[in-house]
């Protein structure tokens, strides 16, 4: 039990950090939504369901592009693909807890929650299911509540906040920095720089099409090169 | 601009649809057992996913149009390196953001 707890609050200080990189995203998000003529109601009802920023996002300027629904709809969740690629990473760590555990941590798969977990879980393999759980429970436990509160007070304060420049770069320096660190084994270096050189080759394919041929390619690469490493020692 | 109903239509199937696409592999697979080469090859999701992801808002950021803009990228670079070197995430942001932001001073 004193593990267990102790798991979650590891978990829980580890996640704290990203509130920096959370807050501005939901403020952003909720003023957005305002300026782009939500209601209140309508901006926290898309962040409590959704919790996906970016997916949210491309959602707003599509509706304000006058796209048609299903147009919205499909682009928006095609963002939102990379989930199910968490989703199968954390099927080793997570599968064997009960399937209501499971559908519960799935509403709290986001970016933040599963990048922190992963390293985590793949730098010590001897952590039991439970304690996993316990973990990535604690790592997104910070974050969604910022994430909840912050579109409200976007949404409430509307256009009082200046637009920043260069908050858009949240996202990809974030990105960059969860994975930076495992790149010093080479099958993941070569994984890495297969999928950031095919995701700019196909870049001119439909909205998330590109993504997966590119992840799907460099998981081929770095799963070879371990192979090969493997055999020649 | 879609409002009322239709809105809230889009709002709830967007919701659902993301919840299902996170609950895939994790409701589906559960704890069945799985070959060493699928195992394989799901830890290296991550390293194979994020670069995509990330490559393209590097490379053609939204906020210059699409404009290739040497800013983001030297702050790109920054932020692999720090990461890379110190094994820190949170350091590895830190100084992208300064190399950004200083380069947005430059640039």
């Amino acid at each position: 039990m004193q593990a267990l707890r102790s798991a979650y609050g590891q978990g829980f200080v580890t996640g704290v950090p990203f509130v920096i990189v959370v807050a501005p995203f939901a403020l952003l998000f909720g003023v957005a939504a305002t300026e782009a003529g939500l209601a209140v109601s309508e901006t926290m009802a898309m962040s409590v369901l959704v919790i996906a920023g970016a997916s949210q996002f491309t959602a707003l300027q599509l509706m304000q592009d006058g796209a048609p629904v299903l147009v919205v709809l499909g682009a928006s969740l095609a963002v939102n693909l990379r989930m199910a690629m968490y989703s199968a990473a954390l099927v080793p760590h997570l599968g064997a807890v009960p399937f209501w555990q499971r559908a519960f941590a799935a509403y709290l798969l986001v970016d933040q929650s599963y990048l922190v977990s992963i390293r985590r879980f793949e730098a010590e393999p001897e952590m039991t299911t439970a304690a996993k759980l316990r973990y990535f429970l604690g790592a997104v436990s910070p974050l969604i509540p910022v994430w909840y509160a912050c579109t409200w007070a976007g949404a409430v304060a509307g256009a009082a906040i200046p637009p920043g420049t260069a908050r858009d770069f949240a996202v990809p320096i974030t990105f960059l920095a969860l994975i930076a660190p495992a790149l010093r084994a080479l099958p993941h270096l070569g994984a890495a720089a297969v999928s950031a050189l095919l995701a700019l080759v196909f870049a001119g394919l439909p909205a998330g099409l590109g993504l997966m041929l590119a992840a799907l390619a460099a998981i081929a690469t770095g799963a070879l090169l371990e192979t090969w490493l493997e055999r020649r020692t | 601009m879609i409002t009322g109903p239709a809105l809230w239509t889009l709002i709830v199937l967007l919701g659902i649809g993301t919840y299902l696409i996170r609950l895939s592999f994790l409701g589906l697979i559960g704890d069945r057992p799985m070959p060493p080469w699928v195992l394989r090859c799901l830890r290296f999701v991550p390293v194979a996913g994020i670069p995509a992801i990330a490559a393209p808002l590097v490379v053609w950021p939204d906020a210059t149009g699409g404009a290739v803009d040497p800013a983001r990228l030297i702050a790109a670079g920054v932020v692999v390196w720090i990461g890379l070197r110190t094994q820190s995430t949170l350091g590895a942001i830190a100084g992208g953001a300064v190399a950004l932001y200083l380069g947005l001073a430059i640039f």
